[in-house]
Protein backbone atom coordinates (compact mmCIF):
# COMPACT_ATOMS: atom_id res chain seq x y z
CA UNK A 1 0.00 0.00 0.00
CA UNK A 2 1.44 3.38 -0.87
CA UNK A 3 0.75 6.82 0.52
CA UNK A 4 -1.90 8.53 -1.54
CA UNK A 5 -3.62 11.85 -1.89
CA UNK A 6 -7.23 12.06 -0.81
CA UNK A 7 -9.32 13.59 -3.58
CA UNK A 8 -11.65 16.36 -2.52
CA UNK A 9 -15.05 17.22 -3.89
CA UNK A 10 -15.26 20.10 -6.31
CA UNK A 11 -17.38 22.34 -4.06
CA UNK A 12 -14.83 22.57 -1.27
CA UNK A 13 -11.90 22.90 -3.66
CA UNK A 14 -12.30 26.65 -3.82
CA UNK A 15 -12.15 27.13 -0.09
CA UNK A 16 -9.09 25.15 0.96
CA UNK A 17 -6.44 22.94 -0.42
CA UNK A 18 -6.30 19.39 0.86
CA UNK A 19 -2.98 19.12 2.71
CA UNK A 20 -2.92 15.34 2.22
CA UNK A 21 -1.41 12.92 4.69
CA UNK A 22 1.90 13.78 6.38
CA UNK A 23 4.88 11.80 5.14
CA UNK A 24 5.08 8.34 6.65
CA UNK A 25 7.69 7.96 9.38
CA UNK A 26 9.08 4.54 9.99
CA UNK A 27 9.31 3.19 13.51
CA UNK A 28 12.54 1.87 14.96
CA UNK A 29 11.16 -1.63 14.72
CA UNK A 30 10.54 -1.24 10.97
CA UNK A 31 14.18 -0.54 10.22
CA UNK A 32 16.02 -2.29 13.03
CA UNK A 33 15.23 -5.99 13.47
CA UNK A 34 16.70 -5.89 16.98
CA UNK A 35 14.21 -3.21 18.02
CA UNK A 36 11.40 -5.30 16.57
CA UNK A 37 12.67 -8.31 18.51
CA UNK A 38 12.76 -6.18 21.66
CA UNK A 39 9.15 -5.06 21.13
CA UNK A 40 8.13 -8.66 20.59
CA UNK A 41 9.75 -9.63 23.88
CA UNK A 42 7.91 -6.81 25.65
CA UNK A 43 4.59 -8.05 24.30
CA UNK A 44 5.44 -11.59 25.35
CA UNK A 45 6.34 -10.36 28.87
CA UNK A 46 3.00 -8.55 29.13
CA UNK A 47 1.13 -11.72 28.12
CA UNK A 48 3.17 -13.70 30.66
CA UNK A 49 2.20 -11.16 33.33
CA UNK A 50 -1.42 -11.84 32.45
CA UNK A 51 -0.88 -15.59 32.68
CA UNK A 52 0.77 -15.18 36.07
CA UNK A 53 -2.12 -12.96 37.17
CA UNK A 54 -4.71 -15.55 36.14
CA UNK A 55 -2.89 -18.35 37.94
CA UNK A 56 -2.44 -16.01 40.92
CA UNK A 57 -6.14 -15.19 41.05
CA UNK A 58 -7.01 -18.89 41.11
CA UNK A 59 -4.46 -19.42 43.87
CA UNK A 60 -5.84 -16.39 45.75
CA UNK A 61 -9.37 -17.77 45.49
CA UNK A 62 -8.35 -21.09 47.00
CA UNK A 63 -5.64 -19.95 49.43
CA UNK A 64 -6.67 -16.52 50.77
CA UNK A 65 -10.05 -17.43 52.23
CA UNK A 66 -11.87 -14.77 54.31
CA UNK A 67 -12.74 -16.23 57.71
CA UNK A 68 -15.08 -13.45 58.83
CA UNK A 69 -12.88 -10.80 60.41
CA UNK A 70 -12.23 -7.49 58.71
CA UNK A 71 -8.52 -8.00 58.03
CA UNK A 72 -9.02 -11.36 56.31
CA UNK A 73 -11.84 -10.00 54.11
CA UNK A 74 -9.59 -7.10 53.17
CA UNK A 75 -6.67 -9.42 52.35
CA UNK A 76 -8.89 -11.68 50.26
CA UNK A 77 -10.27 -8.69 48.32
CA UNK A 78 -6.78 -7.31 47.84
CA UNK A 79 -5.33 -10.62 46.59
CA UNK A 80 -8.23 -11.21 44.17
CA UNK A 81 -8.22 -7.60 43.00
CA UNK A 82 -4.49 -7.36 42.31
CA UNK A 83 -4.29 -10.68 40.48
CA UNK A 84 -7.41 -9.97 38.42
CA UNK A 85 -5.94 -6.57 37.56
CA UNK A 86 -2.70 -8.17 36.35
CA UNK A 87 -4.61 -10.80 34.41
CA UNK A 88 -6.77 -8.38 32.40
CA UNK A 89 -4.33 -5.46 32.26
CA UNK A 90 -1.59 -7.77 30.88
CA UNK A 91 -3.78 -8.78 27.93
CA UNK A 92 -4.92 -5.22 27.31
CA UNK A 93 -1.45 -3.64 27.42
CA UNK A 94 0.05 -6.45 25.36
CA UNK A 95 -2.60 -6.08 22.64
CA UNK A 96 -2.09 -2.34 22.39
CA UNK A 97 1.70 -2.57 22.47
CA UNK A 98 1.60 -5.30 19.82
CA UNK A 99 -0.63 -3.21 17.57
CA UNK A 100 1.47 -0.09 18.01
CA UNK A 101 4.95 -1.52 17.61
CA UNK A 102 4.68 -4.65 15.47
CA UNK A 103 1.55 -4.53 13.32
CA UNK A 104 1.56 -2.53 10.08
CA UNK A 105 1.38 1.20 10.72
CA UNK A 106 0.84 2.46 7.17
CA UNK A 107 -1.78 5.17 6.83
CA UNK A 108 -4.87 4.05 4.99
CA UNK A 109 -7.54 6.30 3.47
CA UNK A 110 -11.00 4.86 3.03
CA UNK A 111 -13.19 6.47 0.38
CA UNK A 112 -16.63 7.42 1.60
CA UNK A 113 -19.56 7.05 -0.72
CA UNK A 114 -22.88 8.91 -0.48
CA UNK A 115 -25.27 7.08 1.84
CA UNK A 116 -28.45 7.77 -0.12
CA UNK A 117 -29.58 5.47 -2.94
CA UNK A 118 -29.96 6.99 -6.39
CA UNK A 119 -33.23 8.60 -7.46
CA UNK A 120 -34.36 5.66 -9.57
CA UNK A 121 -34.04 3.11 -6.73
CA UNK A 122 -35.86 5.44 -4.35
CA UNK A 123 -38.75 5.98 -6.74
CA UNK A 124 -39.06 2.22 -7.26
CA UNK A 125 -39.14 1.56 -3.50
CA UNK A 126 -41.79 4.21 -2.95
CA UNK A 127 -43.86 2.76 -5.74
CA UNK A 128 -43.69 -0.70 -4.18
CA UNK A 129 -44.92 0.67 -0.82
CA UNK A 130 -47.82 2.46 -2.50
CA UNK A 131 -48.72 -0.69 -4.41
CA UNK A 132 -48.75 -2.62 -1.13
CA UNK A 133 -51.03 -0.09 0.59
CA UNK A 134 -53.39 -0.12 -2.38
CA UNK A 135 -53.36 -3.93 -2.43
CA UNK A 136 -54.33 -4.13 1.28
CA UNK A 137 -57.35 -1.84 0.69
CA UNK A 138 -56.65 -0.07 3.94
CA UNK A 139 -57.84 3.29 2.71
CA UNK A 140 -61.22 1.85 1.76
CA UNK A 141 -61.81 -0.60 4.62
CA UNK A 142 -62.07 1.89 7.52
CA UNK A 143 -63.17 -0.66 10.13
CA UNK A 144 -60.09 -2.72 9.40
CA UNK A 145 -57.97 0.39 9.67
CA UNK A 146 -59.55 1.30 13.01
CA UNK A 147 -59.11 -2.18 14.44
CA UNK A 148 -55.45 -2.47 13.48
CA UNK A 149 -54.66 0.95 14.93
CA UNK A 150 -56.53 0.11 18.15
CA UNK A 151 -54.89 -3.31 18.54
CA UNK A 152 -51.38 -1.98 18.01
CA UNK A 153 -52.09 1.10 20.12
CA UNK A 154 -53.45 -0.89 23.07
CA UNK A 155 -50.66 -3.45 23.18
CA UNK A 156 -48.14 -1.24 25.13
CA UNK A 157 -50.60 -1.21 28.06
CA UNK A 158 -49.60 -4.82 28.85
CA UNK A 159 -46.15 -3.50 29.70
CA UNK A 160 -46.97 -0.01 30.95
CA UNK A 161 -49.70 -0.86 33.48
CA UNK A 162 -47.76 -3.50 35.48
CA UNK A 163 -44.65 -1.36 35.28
CA UNK A 164 -46.30 1.77 36.66
CA UNK A 165 -48.25 -0.32 39.17
CA UNK A 166 -45.15 -1.91 40.67
CA UNK A 167 -43.14 1.30 40.62
CA UNK A 168 -45.78 3.30 42.49
CA UNK A 169 -46.93 0.65 44.92
CA UNK A 170 -49.13 2.82 47.06
CA UNK A 171 -50.80 5.94 45.71
CA UNK A 172 -52.65 6.89 48.87
CA UNK A 173 -51.25 10.38 49.57
CA UNK A 174 -53.46 10.85 52.62
CA UNK A 175 -51.11 8.53 54.54
CA UNK A 176 -48.59 11.37 54.63
CA UNK A 177 -50.91 13.30 56.90
CA UNK A 178 -50.88 10.79 59.74
CA UNK A 179 -48.14 9.17 61.75
CA UNK A 180 -48.18 6.53 64.48
CA UNK A 181 -48.44 9.25 67.14
CA UNK A 182 -51.75 9.47 68.95
CA UNK A 183 -53.05 10.66 72.30
CA UNK A 184 -51.34 8.87 75.17
CA UNK A 185 -48.73 7.01 73.10
CA UNK A 186 -45.45 6.82 74.99
CA UNK A 187 -42.20 8.22 73.68
CA UNK A 188 -39.56 5.45 73.56
CA UNK A 189 -35.86 5.41 72.74
CA UNK A 190 -34.65 4.51 69.27
CA UNK A 191 -33.69 1.69 68.68
CA UNK A 192 -34.18 -0.03 72.09
CA UNK A 193 -37.86 0.99 72.50
CA UNK A 194 -37.48 1.92 76.19
CA UNK A 195 -40.10 4.41 77.48
CA UNK A 196 -38.60 7.72 78.61
CA UNK A 197 -39.43 9.34 81.94
CA UNK A 198 -39.52 13.13 82.00
CA UNK A 199 -37.20 13.06 85.01
CA UNK A 200 -34.59 11.06 83.04
CA UNK A 201 -34.13 13.82 80.49
CA UNK A 202 -31.63 16.20 82.06
CA UNK A 203 -30.96 19.71 80.74
CA UNK A 204 -28.80 19.56 77.64
CA UNK A 205 -29.93 16.02 76.86
CA UNK A 206 -31.13 14.86 73.50
CA UNK A 207 -33.01 11.58 72.99
CA UNK A 208 -33.84 10.05 69.61
CA UNK A 209 -37.45 8.91 69.89
CA UNK A 210 -39.76 6.40 68.22
CA UNK A 211 -43.41 5.77 69.16
CA UNK A 212 -44.03 2.91 71.57
CA UNK A 213 -44.57 -0.31 69.66
CA UNK A 214 -44.31 -4.00 70.51
CA UNK A 215 -41.35 -6.05 69.38
CA UNK A 216 -43.74 -7.75 66.94
CA UNK A 217 -44.90 -4.48 65.41
CA UNK A 218 -41.33 -3.28 65.11
CA UNK A 219 -40.29 -6.36 63.15
CA UNK A 220 -43.33 -6.07 60.86
CA UNK A 221 -43.29 -5.09 57.22
CA UNK A 222 -44.81 -1.62 57.52
CA UNK A 223 -42.76 -0.53 60.56
CA UNK A 224 -39.90 0.94 58.57
CA UNK A 225 -42.16 3.30 56.60
CA UNK A 226 -44.17 4.23 59.69
CA UNK A 227 -41.00 4.84 61.67
CA UNK A 228 -39.63 7.00 58.87
CA UNK A 229 -42.58 9.36 59.32
CA UNK A 230 -42.78 9.24 63.12
CA UNK A 231 -39.16 9.77 64.26
CA UNK A 232 -38.83 12.57 66.79
CA UNK A 233 -36.00 14.34 68.54
CA UNK A 234 -36.50 15.12 72.21
CA UNK A 235 -34.49 17.96 73.71
CA UNK A 236 -34.43 19.47 77.16
CA UNK A 237 -33.17 22.97 77.79
CA UNK A 238 -33.40 25.51 80.56
CA UNK A 239 -37.06 26.66 80.42
CA UNK A 240 -35.71 30.24 80.54
CA UNK A 241 -34.14 29.68 77.10
CA UNK A 242 -37.36 28.41 75.57
CA UNK A 243 -39.49 30.82 73.54
CA UNK A 244 -42.99 29.52 72.92
CA UNK A 245 -45.89 30.97 70.99
CA UNK A 246 -49.16 31.42 72.88
CA UNK A 247 -50.97 28.55 71.15
CA UNK A 248 -48.13 26.13 71.89
CA UNK A 249 -47.60 26.93 75.58
CA UNK A 250 -48.97 23.55 76.60
CA UNK A 251 -46.98 21.51 74.09
CA UNK A 252 -43.76 21.24 76.09
CA UNK A 253 -42.99 19.91 79.57
CA UNK A 254 -40.50 21.65 81.89
CA UNK A 255 -38.26 22.70 79.01
CA UNK A 256 -38.64 19.38 77.18
CA UNK A 257 -39.69 19.82 73.55
CA UNK A 258 -40.20 17.23 70.83
CA UNK A 259 -39.86 17.94 67.12
CA UNK A 260 -40.19 15.82 64.00
CA UNK A 261 -36.78 14.76 62.72
CA UNK A 262 -37.80 14.90 59.06
CA UNK A 263 -36.50 18.03 57.30
CA UNK A 264 -39.21 20.17 55.72
CA UNK A 265 -36.94 20.75 52.72
CA UNK A 266 -36.49 17.31 51.15
CA UNK A 267 -36.94 14.99 54.11
CA UNK A 268 -33.44 14.19 55.37
CA UNK A 269 -33.19 13.30 59.08
CA UNK A 270 -32.36 16.53 60.92
CA UNK A 271 -30.50 15.58 64.06
CA UNK A 272 -27.22 17.49 64.41
CA UNK A 273 -28.17 19.23 67.64
CA UNK A 274 -25.90 21.87 69.15
CA UNK A 275 -26.52 21.98 72.86
CA UNK A 276 -25.31 25.54 73.46
CA UNK A 277 -26.99 27.28 70.52
CA UNK A 278 -30.10 25.02 70.50
CA UNK A 279 -29.68 24.84 66.73
CA UNK A 280 -30.38 21.65 64.88
CA UNK A 281 -28.72 21.22 61.55
CA UNK A 282 -29.72 19.18 58.50
CA UNK A 283 -26.74 17.29 57.08
CA UNK A 284 -28.01 17.35 53.49
CA UNK A 285 -28.38 21.05 52.68
CA UNK A 286 -27.45 22.78 55.94
CA UNK A 287 -30.94 23.98 56.83
CA UNK A 288 -30.73 25.11 60.44
CA UNK A 289 -33.66 25.18 62.85
CA UNK A 290 -33.80 26.92 66.23
CA UNK A 291 -35.28 24.39 68.64
CA UNK A 292 -35.59 27.01 71.38
CA UNK A 293 -37.88 29.08 69.16
CA UNK A 294 -40.48 26.79 67.60
CA UNK A 295 -37.83 25.14 65.35
CA UNK A 296 -38.03 28.13 63.01
CA UNK A 297 -35.66 28.14 60.05
CA UNK A 298 -32.58 30.27 60.77
CA UNK A 299 -30.52 29.21 57.77
CA UNK A 300 -30.73 27.14 54.61
CA UNK A 301 -33.23 26.14 51.96
CA UNK A 302 -36.02 24.80 54.22
CA UNK A 303 -39.12 26.99 54.13
CA UNK A 304 -41.15 25.77 57.11
CA UNK A 305 -40.33 25.02 60.77
CA UNK A 306 -40.12 21.38 61.85
CA UNK A 307 -43.54 20.10 63.03
CA UNK A 308 -43.77 19.96 66.83
CA UNK A 309 -45.10 16.94 68.68
CA UNK A 310 -47.23 18.08 71.65
CA UNK A 311 -46.12 16.12 74.72
CA UNK A 312 -47.35 15.55 78.26
CA UNK A 313 -46.54 13.23 81.16
CA UNK A 314 -48.71 10.27 82.16
CA UNK A 315 -49.42 9.34 85.77
CA UNK A 316 -46.34 7.08 85.91
CA UNK A 317 -44.05 9.93 84.90
CA UNK A 318 -43.44 8.75 81.34
CA UNK A 319 -43.54 11.16 78.43
CA UNK A 320 -46.54 10.67 76.13
CA UNK A 321 -47.83 12.36 72.99
CA UNK A 322 -50.88 14.59 73.37
CA UNK A 323 -51.87 13.98 69.78
CA UNK A 324 -50.49 13.38 66.31
CA UNK A 325 -48.55 16.19 64.63
CA UNK A 326 -50.90 19.02 63.66
CA UNK A 327 -49.50 19.11 60.12
CA UNK A 328 -47.96 16.56 57.73
CA UNK A 329 -44.28 15.93 58.49
CA UNK A 330 -41.52 16.26 55.93
CA UNK A 331 -41.24 18.09 52.63
CA UNK A 332 -44.07 19.82 50.79
CA UNK A 333 -46.27 18.01 48.27
CA UNK A 334 -49.21 19.10 46.12
CA UNK A 335 -52.02 17.89 48.33
CA UNK A 336 -50.35 18.93 51.60
CA UNK A 337 -52.75 21.69 52.59
CA UNK A 338 -55.91 20.18 51.09
CA UNK B 1 -22.40 -33.10 112.05
CA UNK B 2 -23.50 -33.38 115.62
CA UNK B 3 -21.12 -30.59 116.68
CA UNK B 4 -22.45 -28.26 113.93
CA UNK B 5 -26.03 -29.04 114.87
CA UNK B 6 -25.27 -28.27 118.48
CA UNK B 7 -23.83 -24.85 117.55
CA UNK B 8 -27.07 -23.89 115.81
CA UNK B 9 -28.58 -23.72 119.23
CA UNK B 10 -25.88 -21.45 120.60
CA UNK B 11 -27.37 -18.20 121.95
CA UNK B 12 -25.03 -16.08 119.75
CA UNK B 13 -26.17 -17.79 116.54
CA UNK B 14 -28.79 -15.14 115.56
CA UNK B 15 -26.23 -12.36 116.09
CA UNK B 16 -23.64 -14.09 113.89
CA UNK B 17 -26.24 -14.75 111.19
CA UNK B 18 -27.45 -11.15 111.18
CA UNK B 19 -23.84 -9.92 110.95
CA UNK B 20 -23.14 -12.30 108.05
CA UNK B 21 -26.30 -11.13 106.26
CA UNK B 22 -25.33 -7.48 106.70
CA UNK B 23 -21.85 -8.10 105.31
CA UNK B 24 -23.36 -9.96 102.35
CA UNK B 25 -25.88 -7.19 101.58
CA UNK B 26 -23.21 -4.51 101.94
CA UNK B 27 -20.85 -6.45 99.69
CA UNK B 28 -23.49 -6.98 97.01
CA UNK B 29 -24.48 -3.32 97.18
CA UNK B 30 -20.87 -2.18 96.90
CA UNK B 31 -20.39 -4.48 93.93
CA UNK B 32 -23.47 -3.24 92.01
CA UNK B 33 -23.85 0.41 92.98
CA UNK B 34 -22.03 2.81 90.70
CA UNK B 35 -20.16 5.45 92.64
CA UNK B 36 -21.90 8.82 92.41
CA UNK B 37 -18.80 10.91 92.94
CA UNK B 38 -15.10 10.28 93.23
CA UNK B 39 -15.03 12.69 96.14
CA UNK B 40 -15.72 9.63 98.29
CA UNK B 41 -12.42 8.07 97.38
CA UNK B 42 -10.38 11.22 96.94
CA UNK B 43 -8.46 12.33 99.97
CA UNK B 44 -8.81 15.77 101.47
CA UNK B 45 -5.25 16.44 100.39
CA UNK B 46 -6.21 15.80 96.74
CA UNK B 47 -9.04 18.29 97.09
CA UNK B 48 -6.72 20.87 98.63
CA UNK B 49 -4.12 20.41 95.88
CA UNK B 50 -6.91 20.49 93.30
CA UNK B 51 -8.17 23.77 94.68
CA UNK B 52 -4.70 25.32 94.36
CA UNK B 53 -4.46 24.13 90.75
CA UNK B 54 -7.95 25.44 90.09
CA UNK B 55 -7.16 28.90 91.44
CA UNK B 56 -3.97 29.03 89.37
CA UNK B 57 -5.31 27.67 86.07
CA UNK B 58 -9.10 27.83 85.88
CA UNK B 59 -10.40 30.56 88.17
CA UNK B 60 -9.61 33.37 85.72
CA UNK B 61 -12.58 32.33 83.59
CA UNK B 62 -14.66 30.01 85.77
CA UNK B 63 -14.44 32.21 88.89
CA UNK B 64 -12.72 31.61 92.23
CA UNK B 65 -15.61 29.51 93.44
CA UNK B 66 -16.22 27.86 90.04
CA UNK B 67 -19.47 29.79 89.81
CA UNK B 68 -19.00 30.75 86.13
CA UNK B 69 -20.31 33.84 84.33
CA UNK B 70 -22.89 34.54 81.67
CA UNK B 71 -20.52 33.21 78.98
CA UNK B 72 -18.48 30.70 81.02
CA UNK B 73 -20.23 27.67 82.50
CA UNK B 74 -20.38 27.09 86.24
CA UNK B 75 -18.49 23.96 87.28
CA UNK B 76 -20.56 23.24 90.35
CA UNK B 77 -22.14 19.84 89.85
CA UNK B 78 -20.41 18.96 86.57
CA UNK B 79 -18.64 16.12 88.36
CA UNK B 80 -15.23 14.49 88.07
CA UNK B 81 -16.10 12.98 84.67
CA UNK B 82 -16.37 16.40 83.01
CA UNK B 83 -13.01 17.51 84.47
CA UNK B 84 -11.28 14.28 83.49
CA UNK B 85 -12.57 14.68 79.92
CA UNK B 86 -11.91 18.41 79.46
CA UNK B 87 -8.49 18.48 81.14
CA UNK B 88 -7.46 14.96 80.15
CA UNK B 89 -7.96 15.67 76.43
CA UNK B 90 -6.23 19.07 76.73
CA UNK B 91 -9.38 21.05 75.86
CA UNK B 92 -9.12 22.84 79.19
CA UNK B 93 -7.42 25.06 80.19
CA UNK B 94 -8.29 26.81 76.92
CA UNK B 95 -5.42 28.42 75.05
CA UNK B 96 -7.50 30.88 73.06
CA UNK B 97 -11.11 31.60 72.35
CA UNK B 98 -12.63 30.31 69.13
CA UNK B 99 -15.67 28.50 67.80
CA UNK B 100 -14.87 25.68 70.21
CA UNK B 101 -12.12 24.48 72.55
CA UNK B 102 -9.69 22.29 70.65
CA UNK B 103 -8.15 19.06 71.88
CA UNK B 104 -4.41 19.48 72.38
CA UNK B 105 -1.62 17.79 74.37
CA UNK B 106 -2.84 17.93 77.98
CA UNK B 107 -1.35 20.66 80.13
CA UNK B 108 -1.91 18.78 83.40
CA UNK B 109 -0.39 15.40 84.19
CA UNK B 110 -2.57 12.54 85.39
CA UNK B 111 -2.08 13.31 89.05
CA UNK B 112 -2.97 16.99 88.63
CA UNK B 113 -6.03 16.04 86.53
CA UNK B 114 -7.18 13.70 89.30
CA UNK B 115 -6.66 16.42 91.92
CA UNK B 116 -8.63 18.96 89.89
CA UNK B 117 -11.37 16.37 89.35
CA UNK B 118 -11.47 15.68 93.08
CA UNK B 119 -11.81 19.38 93.84
CA UNK B 120 -14.60 20.01 91.30
CA UNK B 121 -16.42 16.85 92.39
CA UNK B 122 -16.31 18.16 95.98
CA UNK B 123 -18.25 21.27 94.93
CA UNK B 124 -21.42 19.36 94.14
CA UNK B 125 -22.56 15.87 93.15
CA UNK B 126 -22.00 15.00 89.50
CA UNK B 127 -21.05 12.10 87.25
CA UNK B 128 -17.92 10.24 88.37
CA UNK B 129 -15.08 8.92 86.25
CA UNK B 130 -16.30 5.51 85.00
CA UNK B 131 -14.71 2.32 86.29
CA UNK B 132 -12.40 0.41 83.94
CA UNK B 133 -14.99 -2.33 83.57
CA UNK B 134 -17.67 0.13 82.42
CA UNK B 135 -15.59 1.20 79.42
CA UNK B 136 -13.99 -2.12 78.45
CA UNK B 137 -14.67 -2.59 74.70
CA UNK B 138 -14.20 -6.35 75.10
CA UNK B 139 -17.36 -6.53 77.24
CA UNK B 140 -19.53 -4.47 74.83
CA UNK B 141 -21.67 -5.66 71.93
CA UNK B 142 -20.35 -3.90 68.81
CA UNK B 143 -23.44 -4.78 66.73
CA UNK B 144 -25.84 -3.13 69.17
CA UNK B 145 -23.30 -0.31 69.50
CA UNK B 146 -23.47 0.22 65.74
CA UNK B 147 -27.28 0.57 65.84
CA UNK B 148 -27.05 3.03 68.74
CA UNK B 149 -24.21 4.93 67.08
CA UNK B 150 -26.17 5.33 63.84
CA UNK B 151 -29.15 6.73 65.73
CA UNK B 152 -27.43 8.92 68.30
CA UNK B 153 -23.93 9.81 67.13
CA UNK B 154 -23.39 9.27 63.40
CA UNK B 155 -25.23 12.44 62.30
CA UNK B 156 -22.42 14.58 63.70
CA UNK B 157 -19.47 12.22 64.18
CA UNK B 158 -19.84 10.33 60.83
CA UNK B 159 -20.79 6.67 60.44
CA UNK B 160 -17.41 5.41 61.66
CA UNK B 161 -16.57 8.30 63.99
CA UNK B 162 -14.38 10.27 61.57
CA UNK B 163 -16.03 13.54 62.65
CA UNK B 164 -17.75 16.24 60.64
CA UNK B 165 -18.64 19.91 60.31
CA UNK B 166 -21.23 21.79 62.36
CA UNK B 167 -22.42 25.37 61.97
CA UNK B 168 -20.30 28.55 62.19
CA UNK B 169 -16.85 27.00 62.44
CA UNK B 170 -17.76 24.37 65.01
CA UNK B 171 -17.13 20.73 64.31
CA UNK B 172 -17.68 17.27 65.73
CA UNK B 173 -14.20 15.81 66.29
CA UNK B 174 -12.77 12.54 65.01
CA UNK B 175 -13.35 10.12 67.89
CA UNK B 176 -11.63 7.01 66.57
CA UNK B 177 -8.52 7.55 68.69
CA UNK B 178 -10.30 8.84 71.79
CA UNK B 179 -9.75 6.62 74.83
CA UNK B 180 -12.77 4.57 76.02
CA UNK B 181 -12.88 6.49 79.31
CA UNK B 182 -13.00 9.83 77.52
CA UNK B 183 -15.69 8.52 75.15
CA UNK B 184 -17.82 7.49 78.10
CA UNK B 185 -17.30 10.82 79.87
CA UNK B 186 -18.14 12.79 76.73
CA UNK B 187 -21.44 10.93 76.33
CA UNK B 188 -22.27 11.37 79.99
CA UNK B 189 -21.38 15.04 80.34
CA UNK B 190 -21.99 16.50 76.86
CA UNK B 191 -18.93 18.74 76.45
CA UNK B 192 -19.44 22.07 74.64
CA UNK B 193 -22.08 21.72 71.92
CA UNK B 194 -22.43 17.97 72.27
CA UNK B 195 -25.75 17.02 73.90
CA UNK B 196 -25.85 15.00 77.11
CA UNK B 197 -26.56 11.26 76.95
CA UNK B 198 -27.06 10.48 80.63
CA UNK B 199 -27.24 6.99 82.11
CA UNK B 200 -31.04 6.97 81.96
CA UNK B 201 -31.47 7.88 78.31
CA UNK B 202 -28.41 5.87 77.21
CA UNK B 203 -27.70 3.14 79.76
CA UNK B 204 -24.11 2.33 80.87
CA UNK B 205 -24.35 -0.96 78.94
CA UNK B 206 -25.40 0.92 75.79
CA UNK B 207 -22.49 3.33 76.25
CA UNK B 208 -20.14 0.36 76.50
CA UNK B 209 -21.65 -1.10 73.30
CA UNK B 210 -20.93 2.19 71.53
CA UNK B 211 -17.34 2.12 72.83
CA UNK B 212 -17.04 -1.44 71.49
CA UNK B 213 -18.25 -0.23 68.08
CA UNK B 214 -15.68 2.60 68.00
CA UNK B 215 -13.00 0.13 69.05
CA UNK B 216 -14.09 -2.19 66.23
CA UNK B 217 -13.28 0.57 63.73
CA UNK B 218 -9.60 0.10 64.58
CA UNK B 219 -9.69 -3.07 62.49
CA UNK B 220 -10.09 -0.84 59.45
CA UNK B 221 -12.31 -1.23 56.43
CA UNK B 222 -12.88 -4.49 54.58
CA UNK B 223 -12.78 -2.47 51.38
CA UNK B 224 -9.13 -1.43 51.74
CA UNK B 225 -8.02 2.20 51.85
CA UNK B 226 -10.80 4.19 53.51
CA UNK B 227 -9.71 7.67 52.27
CA UNK B 228 -10.44 9.05 55.73
CA UNK B 229 -13.95 7.50 55.74
CA UNK B 230 -15.27 10.94 54.82
CA UNK B 231 -17.83 9.60 52.38
CA UNK B 232 -18.72 10.67 48.85
CA UNK B 233 -16.63 13.85 48.72
CA UNK B 234 -13.17 12.37 49.24
CA UNK B 235 -14.11 9.24 47.32
CA UNK B 236 -15.53 11.34 44.48
CA UNK B 237 -12.39 13.48 44.29
CA UNK B 238 -10.29 10.33 44.16
CA UNK B 239 -12.36 8.83 41.35
CA UNK B 240 -12.53 12.06 39.33
CA UNK B 241 -8.90 13.11 39.72
CA UNK B 242 -6.98 9.84 39.92
CA UNK B 243 -9.36 7.43 38.21
CA UNK B 244 -10.35 9.70 35.33
CA UNK B 245 -6.75 10.92 35.06
CA UNK B 246 -5.53 7.38 34.52
CA UNK B 247 -8.26 6.74 31.92
CA UNK B 248 -7.37 9.90 30.00
CA UNK B 249 -3.68 8.99 30.19
CA UNK B 250 -4.45 5.52 28.81
CA UNK B 251 -6.54 7.02 26.00
CA UNK B 252 -3.72 9.39 25.03
CA UNK B 253 -1.20 6.55 25.06
CA UNK B 254 -3.42 4.31 22.90
CA UNK B 255 -3.93 7.12 20.38
CA UNK B 256 -0.27 8.22 20.23
CA UNK B 257 1.99 7.06 17.44
CA UNK B 258 4.70 4.66 18.37
CA UNK B 259 8.29 5.61 17.55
Amino acid sequence: MSDREVTTTSSSEDRFVDPGLPPHKSRMGDTDPRAAKRSEMQVVILFVISIVGTIGSLLAYFLVVPDGDVASVRNANLALGVTLFLSLMGIGLAAIHWAKTLMSDHEVAEERHPMASDAETRAAALGKLQDGAKDSNIARRTVLKGSVVTAVGLFPLTIAVPLIGSVGGDWDVSKFKHTLWEKGKRLTTDPAGRPVKASDVTIGSVVQIIPEASEEERSGHSWITEKAKAVVMLVRMDPADLKESEDRKGWSYNGIVAYSKICTHVGCPVALYEQQTHHVLCPCHQSTFDVSDGAKVVFGPAKRPLPQLPIAVDNEGYLVAQDDFNEPVGPSYWERLK
Amino acid sequence: MKALAARRHHRLTPVVLVLLALVAIGGVYAAFATPSATADTATNQDIEEGKKLFIANCATCHGVNAEGTSTVPSLIGVGAAAVDFQVGTGRMPMQMTGPQAEAKPPQMNEEQTAQLAAYVASLGPGPAIPAAEAVDPELGDAANGAALFRTNCAMCHNAVGAGGALSEGKWAPDIRDTTPTHLYEAMQTGPQNMPVFNDDTLTPEEKRDIIAYIDYQKEGSAGGISLGSLGPVSEGVWVWVVGMGLLIGAAVWIGAKSS
